[in-house]
């Protein structure tokens, strides 16, 4: 008996804009790459409390959130959504990833208090889907095997 | 004049003569087609500008001979203004040189523009933190995280008093980057000029005060767009009355053009927001004549220098002609389409962070050329953080290099009559029309921003040029071309914030909120709500409040309880 690798649900991920950073062109782009590379993906919109995402990942479940940062305030944000993911008893569902305008220094701080990547500006999008796609498919376990048909 | 050209014209050139122009019109056309023939069996790729329209391998004076001389190009200072806003453009006085800066509490801003300024920087340009800009209070807990962090945080009058302490405001004109809140901030400056001892008559300076490109792009937007737009004309009715010599609106493209946007786009869209304030101000009952000398622009200069070029030359004769043609101004001055630039942005990369420097200067000679008022250029390691000094230093150097070691400010327009760059004026010229007449056809900019339009087509072109980007079809060097492994980026020296300076700020506005007269704020605030109902000017009803020190989350929170909120539309 052969097996074969069933495609599993689509990666559902939510684009969150956090704090008062109105600069968005980041998190349009990724979201539109994300959607080119064949996920679910829910943009937030400008300035949503850490606790609105909380809510609009468990809401939409999804597999991941997308912090998009670029005013300086990334470490205090992604602290307070990891906090409230885990109050909810969701963070181990629900990936929290940074990207923005990240220094260099503070990307080992971010995966310390549970970032589960970090993509600094320059990251090319084409590396940023396999990311996420690698990181959710270890999360949901082995990817899951069926009988095949034939 | 013209006679004298057509008897040249039409003599044939004599062999050898040392003059080559003006030369035969046919005999020149028909060497022109020899060559082309000849150079299309050629192979060559084909070229296109970062707004992606092709471009021809050479320009000649068959490229521009639909141009007139006099309408079309003239002279600097005169209408069209194609040449410049001034005869002798930098000849006279060299461009500002103004660096956005500020961070921190005002205490430290207040340092660094003093240093600025000691180092030869020509004006301030106050850079704010988002709390600030957006109406909140330091000890608000939406605002903690984000106090001082992009710009220096001011709450009340005291905090002006700090930031210009020390600073002769008569001396320098200084530009706030300040949109939803920029009447508060204009009452603040206004009251701390009068304690200096200088009348309002005298400020030189900008507010940016333009909402409709924060909707688009930037996103300090509070209330919605026909209050946002009722408090702008307030301050520019206020201005003209009182302040005749401070710019109180700087139309922006420059948050479009980082959002995505073309220069195409940019320019159009600026423009089509600068008619939507203008046919605001006459609804008022304001004639073009008294606030159209008001308005300023900002714009982002990238990378393709020939088109920034083309641009701004552009965007000079297309104001002209708009407010002349448009809305019959009759005063020049009412025809200037003045602006300044900032270097940088979303051009700088992350990788090989020094080649921003490059990049910056080049954008910087680009924006001269184009006949710029003012200059921002950004420090190379802006892609990681605020600049620190060092970094801030070498920017306001590459200007000043630029400025008085290159000779480009000696003549003025130098570019001018440039087969090339004329003809490619005149196309942006076009092209922005074309998309100006689209937005008109659809409402005009409020509509089209309401419903998301505008945003997803910029959103749609950074998505693209991203694309370009790692398709190689875009070449940034560094990053998909001549790349190489970093070893250095963890080790680079950036600016950080002192944790402890938010807790200053909230200390210092706990100070004046106990030491202030609170009845005195509560009646303000109760005549600013009064105000806000009616449909007379909020300017006074401000200047008072700010006066007794009512905070900028006191004022905002008036003015949000009775003018409600923004609603984002879907913009993906």
């Amino acid at each position: 008996m052969r097996l074969r690798q069933v495609e599993s649900k689509a990666i559902r991920i939510l684009v969150a804009k956090p704090g008062l950073d109105g600069h968005d062109r980041g998190a349009k782009v990724i979201a539109y790459a994300l959607r080119d590379a064949g996920m679910e993906v829910v943009y937030t919109g400008l300035r949503r409390t850490t606790e609105e995402i909380v809510k609009a990942a468990i809401d939409e479940d999804v597999d991941a959130i997308g912090l998009s940062i670029l005013s300086g305030a990334h470490l205090a944000l992604t602290e307070k959504v990891i906090a409230g993911l885990r109050a909810t008893g969701c963070a181990d569902e629900i990936a929290v990833m940074v990207g923005g305008t990240i220094p260099p220094r503070d990307i080992e701080p971010l995966e310390k208090i549970g970032a589960a990547a970090v993509f600094p500006t320059g990251t090319p999008l084409s590396a940023i889907a396999p990311k996420i796609r690698e990181i959710i498919n270890s999360r949901r376990g082995q990817p899951q095997m069926a009988p095949s048909r034939d | 004049m013209a006679s004298r050209v057509e008897i040249e014209n039409s003599s044939p050139a004599a062999p050898g003569s040392s003059h080559a122009y003006p030369s035969n019109g046919q005999a020149f056309s028909a060497a022109e087609k020899t060559w082309r023939e000849r150079i299309t069996k050629a192979r060559f790729p084909s070229a296109r500008t970062s707004s992606g329209l092709e471009l021809d391998v050479v320009y000649t004076p068959e490229s521009i001979k639909h141009l007139d001389s006099l309408q079309d190009i003239g002279l600097p200072g005169e209408y069209p203004f194609t040449r410049g806003v001034q005869p002798t453009m930098y000849r006279g006085r060299v461009w500002t040189m103004r660096q956005y800066s500020g961070f921190g509490t005002p205490r430290e801003s207040n340092q660094r523009y003093k240093w600025l300024l000691e180092q030869g920087q020509t004006g301030i340009s106050v850079a704010l933190d988002l709390p600030t800009q957006l109406g909140l209070d330091s000890d608000n807990p939406e605002a903690i995280d984000d106090v001082g962090r992009v710009g220096v945080a001011i709450d009340t009058l005291a905090d002006m008093e700090t930031l210009f302490e020390g600073i002769p405001i008569d001396r320098i004109s200084t530009s706030f980057t300040i949109n939803s809140t920029a009447a508060i901030l204009l009452a603040m400056y206004v009251t701390v000029a009068e304690r200096q001892g200088v009348p309002p008559e005298k400020i030189t300076g900008t507010i940016q005060n333009d909402i409709l490109k924060e909707y688009v792009a930037r996103g300090t937007w509070i209330f919605p767009p026909e209050p946002s737009l009722r408090l702008i004309v307030d301050t520019i009715e206020y201005c003209i009355r009182h302040a005749p010599r401070f710019n109180s609106i700087s139309v922006a493209g420059a948050h479009f053009r980082d959002a995505g946007a073309t220069a195409v786009q940019e320019l159009a869209f600026t423009l089509a927001d600068g008619i939507t304030y203008a046919e605001r101000c006459l609804d008022r009952g304001m004639k073009i004549d008294e606030f159209a000398p008001l308005i300023s622009f900002y714009f982002y200069t990238h990378n393709d220098l020939f088109e920034e070029v083309a641009k701004y030359r552009a965007g000079r004769r297309l104001w002209a002609r708009l407010i002349k043609e448009r809305f019959g101004a009759r005063d020049p001055r009412a025809m200037m389409f003045r602006f300044g630039v900032v270097c940088g942005g979303s051009t700088l990369t992350a990788q090989q962070p020094q080649n921003n420097i490059v990049r910056v200067a080049y954008q910087a000679l680009a924006s001269v050329l184009g006949g710029v008022q003012s200059v921002f250029t950004a420090a190379w390691d802006e892609a990681f953080a605020i600049p620190t000094e060092q970094t801030a230093e070498l920017a306001l150097r590459t200007q000043q290099v630029l400025a008085y070691e290159t000779g480009v400010a000696n003549v003025a327009d130098p570019l001018g009559g440039s087969y090339f760059v004329e003809a490619f004026t005149d196309r942006m010229e076009r092209e922005a029309l074309a998309i100006i007449e689209r937005i008109d056809r659809l409402g005009g900019m409020v509509p089209c921003i309401q419903n998301g339009l505008i945003q997803k087509e910029i959103a749609a072109e950074a998505y693209r040029h991203q694309q370009r980007i790692e398709n190689g079809d875009q070449v940034v060097v560094g990053v998909n071309k001549f790349t190489r492994e970093e070893p250095e980026r963890r080790q680079l020296e950036l600016w950080e914030l002192d944790p402890a300076l938010g807790l200053r700020q909230r200390e210092e506005l706990s100070r004046i909120k106990a030491r202030r007269d609170n009845s005195l704020v509560a009646s303000t605030l109760g005549n600013l709500r009064d105000i806000a109902r009616s449909d007379l000017s909020l300017m006074p009803a401000i200047i008072d409040a700010v006066r007794a020190y009512a905070s900028i989350g006191e004022i905002c929170g008036v003015l949000r309880e009775e003018f409600g909120t923004f609603h984002e539309p879907a913009s993906i």
